[in-house]
């Protein structure tokens, strides 16, 4: 009996092996959300980005330490005796997965596709006043001035083929809020490493190598199969019954059982993404206040106060479980402009900042609704909810309010919030990109996610100034000067940048990234 | 009328076969104490309490995530029950959720109650077309599960009340939605009983003498058919008991700064594989015992007042 069972056992053991060794090329990989959409040029969201970097290419990308890589453009310059004019050489050699060559049209095509009235990119092509095809593998790009960091703008421009586009209606973004469907929002059609051979949205979505890549290099990925698990505990039950071998988005409080499991091994690292707190300090009453008659956070000692009461290192280690690097600003170290000194915070301090509340005018403290999304950030409802005690603690009655993060986002748009948790990742690795759209007055292109109505022309204009200074040090001490303003003010509250882990089955190597976007063409079995 | 030699309603009761089958039902004594005992927690929370998990003010971050009956890593505080992710004493919060569970069920039971008994005494008083239209709604709702009734009413309102007073009234929705989720067992019961009873004598004799109607229903029959429906009003209360606890736990419910035990166990939840696992087994244990406490009432009472059981 006892034989026959050892026998059996020692079968199955083969079995499973064996089936382990046939599935070692395939990646099944796991987040909490699908992508959005199909189109590169209709989403501006990381989800969405993540699964079409894999298929549609642009011209310049990052390596993990955040450097300016090329991709599709083998180089890049300002045009000689034309500051305004960029000039990107396009790779030769590449093909689209339907075989069309890649040339400067297809280039300039895209660009234009993704400044259109109808793309969430176009603020990062806000500057530009055209872009044309010189010959078959030189675009130019001509900006309204001289810009240094336009280069930094084009990382999450995705490359499509114009005559594709043209054949099959789909030149001109679908508008999101009409229909926002078209043949490119379901098929895809790029130069990256793999192709999509089937998709059942919000399901699962396959991708295999393309045949003919220009890098000449067979990914050891031969398969990648994405399925969406919106739980997070199923999500990691997913990875421990070896359903998935790579899960992104691990709960935090996960993060320690999975690393101590066999067979399993756990990647974090820094993302490009600062956590903070926003607050209404103009003069108007906030509306979900007891004090009716002014602004309580229009006062620099209050902001001040709720600087003092939050404990940054508490978030850290409880509710983010040491996943988390505290900050007193509102931008992290991988982006241009960010100082050691910007970054200091302070201590928690409940006495004086009673003290300062006290001087304002508030001993007993006031009411205000804080909005936290609660799918988004790395525990965010739980970020909120400490902060909701930190300011008890002080006399501040905060009602918590949680959100999906798609209700979220339009109260910051509309201004219809007094107290928010956000998060800001800075694709252009660039300071002018959090003050364009944090600090600016609401105006046109600027200020779209200003949800505090700051407003102060003196600031506005130093912003404008950075888009086309040319002397790096004269930017860089305006740079310093306005993330002063921002920390001295308390314009935001900052909590800290996000720390991302993946969670990945031994022997497969996958480099973390800054951007939270694993490259699958890169990754290697052992 | 029918009181000839009235006995008063104490000795009636001490004298009644209901207490006699009480006492000689194992179930009933041990579900009714457990309910007590529960219920008693939960109106004394304030009281007993060891803190007040409804004043954020008062909770300290550094103490989450301490195991049961231990104390804090960082601060001198002490938990019977342990902590939760935000340094709450589980104890306390279960003691308070289940004053927001037994509210919320005690409140929605006694609307559906309203509801499903007066639509019932009307529809099988009043007969034909009211009595049909009636019921076909109640048939209507049957053929969906309340609580995807609860959702849909808990969405609607969502969508009709004001953000800024959503987290206010968030009780008083649940309470409704579960209300009107759960009526029409009640109206049926209540109809198929007065049904029975407008055909005895005594309605008869009541309409004969000029007695006005309403006052036949409120007087005459309803005393008479308040049996069954205590019977499914103390089942209903341990459903809604359970229904609140599924609304909260889908995030529909209660928000989380005043949870209940469906919230509780919502929050708990996230935290299976990591090893803190009496943020999720205390409140489920809570809400078991609550329920199950009280549907063994429930079952007694159906046995007792049933003389066909006897």
């Amino acid at each position: 009996m006892t034989g026959t069972l050892t026998k059996l056992t020692a079968a199955l053991l083969a079995t499973t092996l064996l089936i382990g060794a046939a599935q070692a090329e395939t990646l099944r990989w796991a987040r909490s959300s699908d992508a959005l959409t199909l189109d590169p040029h209709a989403q501006n969201d990381g989800v969405t980005s993540t699964l079409l970097n894999q298929v549609y290419e642009t011209l310049i990308w990052r390596d993990a330490a955040g450097a300016l890589q090329p991709r599709l453009a083998t180089e890049w310059a300002v045009k000689e005796g034309n500051p305004n004019v960029w000039v990107f050489k396009i790779r030769e050699g590449v093909k689209f997965s339907d075989g069309a060559d890649l040339t400067a049209e297809d280039v300039a095509f895209s660009i234009d596709r993704a400044r259109s009235e109808t793309s969430p990119l176009r603020q990062l092509h806000a500057d530009v006043v055209s872009v044309a095809a010189v010959d078959d593998h030189t675009v130019e790009v001509t900006l309204k001035g001289p810009s240094l960091i336009y280069p930094n703008n084009v990382t999450g421009t995705y490359i499509i083929d114009k005559g594709w586009a043209e054949t099959n209606h789909t030149a001109e973004v679908a508008d999101p809020t009409v229909n926002g469907d078209s043949y490119a929002v379901r098929h895809t059609n790029g130069t990256g490493p793999y192709v999509i051979k089937s998709r059942e949205e919000g399901v699962r979505t396959v991708l295999e190598p393309t045949a003919n890549h220009w890098s000449g290099v067979k990914p050891q990925v031969t398969e990648i199969v994405f399925t969406p698990i919106a739980d997070a505990a199923t999500r990691v039950a997913a990875l421990l019954s070896k359903e998935v071998d790579f899960v992104q988005d691990v709960p935090v409080q996960d993060i320690e059982r999975l690393a101590a499991s066999d067979g399993i091994k756990i990647e974090t690292g820094p993302e490009n993404r600062s956590i903070f707190f926003g607050y209404r300090l103009d003069e108007a009453p906030l509306k979900s206040s007891n004090i009716t008659d002014k602004n309580p956070l229009s006062d620099l000692r209050v902001r001040e106060a709720f600087d003092l009461a939050i404990n940054r290192d508490a978030i850290k280690q409880i509710v983010l479980r040491g996943n988390a690097i505290p900050t007193g600003i509102i931008v992290p170290p991988f982006v241009h402009g960010w100082t050691p000194e910007l970054d200091t915070y302070s201590k928690q301090d409940v006495a004086k900042a009673k003290a300062l509340l006290a001087e304002a005018g508030y001993p007993d403290g006031f009411t205000i609704t804080l909005d936290t999304p609660n799918n988004r950030y790395v525990n965010d409802e739980g970020i909120a909810q400490a902060v909701v005690g930190f300011l008890g603690q002080i006399g501040v009655k905060v009602t918590l309010v949680a959100r999906p993060f798609t209700q979220h986002t339009p109260l910051l748009v509309e201004q219809a919030t007094d107290f928010f948790l956000f998060g800001w990742g800075v694709p252009t690795f660039d300071s002018a990109y959090n003050f364009n759209d944090l600090i600016h007055t609401r105006d046109g292109s600027y200020g779209n996610y200003n949800a505090t109505g700051y407003s102060n022309a003196e600031v506005d204009a130093k912003i404008e100034s950075l888009g086309s200074e040319v002397d790096p040090a004269k930017r860089d001490a305006t740079i310093a000067d306005l993330w002063k303003l921002v920390k001295d003010q308390h314009l935001y509250l900052p909590v800290h940048n996000q720390v991302v882990a993946w969670a990945v089955r031994d022997g497969i190597n996958i480099e973390i990234q800054p951007d939270n976007s694993p490259k699958f063409g890169t990754v290697t079995f052992d | 009328m029918t009181d000839i030699d009235a006995p008063n309603a104490a000795t009636r009761f001490f004298a009644s076969d209901v207490l006699h089958s009480f006492k000689r039902s194992p179930a009933a004594i041990i579900g009714a104490t457990v309910a007590l005992i529960l219920v008693l927690a939960a109106l004394l929370a304030p009281w007993i309490a060891p803190y007040d998990p409804f004043d954020p003010g008062s909770l300290d971050l550094m103490d989450g995530f301490t195991p049961p009956w231990s104390t804090s890593q960082f601060t001198p505080h002490w938990f019977a029950l342990g902590s939760d992710n935000q340094g709450r004493d589980m104890l306390s919060a279960i003691l308070y959720g289940s004053r927001v569970s037994l509210f919320v069920a005690f409140a929605a039971t006694g609307f559906s109650l309203l509801l499903g008994v007066g639509s019932g005494l009307i529809a099988g008083y009043v007969g034909g077309i009211v009595d049909a239209a009636i019921m076909r709604v109640t048939d209507v709702q049957l053929t969906f599960p309340a609580i995807l009734i609860a959702l849909l009413i808990f969405g609607i309102a969502r969508g009709i009340v004001p953000p800024s007073q959503q987290e206010g009234s968030a009780v008083w929705v649940l309470i409704f939605a579960l209300g009107l989720s759960n009526w029409p067992s009640f109206a049926r019961t209540v109809r198929g009983a007065v049904l029975v009873e407008k055909s005895k004598d005594y309605v008869a004799a009541a309409q004969l003498i000029g007695v006005h109607p309403l006052l036949i229903l409120l007087r005459h029959i309803l005393p008479n058919v308040l049996g069954p429906v205590l019977v499914i009003a103390t089942i209903g209360l341990a459903l809604t008991i359970i229904e609140e606890a599924t609304l909260s736990y889908l995030g529909v419910g209660v928000p989380p700064t005043q949870p209940s035990l469906g919230t509780l166990i919502r929050i708990g939840q996230q935290y299976l594989f990591s090893g803190e696992w009496w943020i999720l087994a205390f409140p489920a244990i809570a809400l078991v015992a609550l329920a199950l406490s009280v549907n063994l009432l429930g079952d007694w009472l159906r046995d007792a007042l049933n003389p066909r059981l006897r």
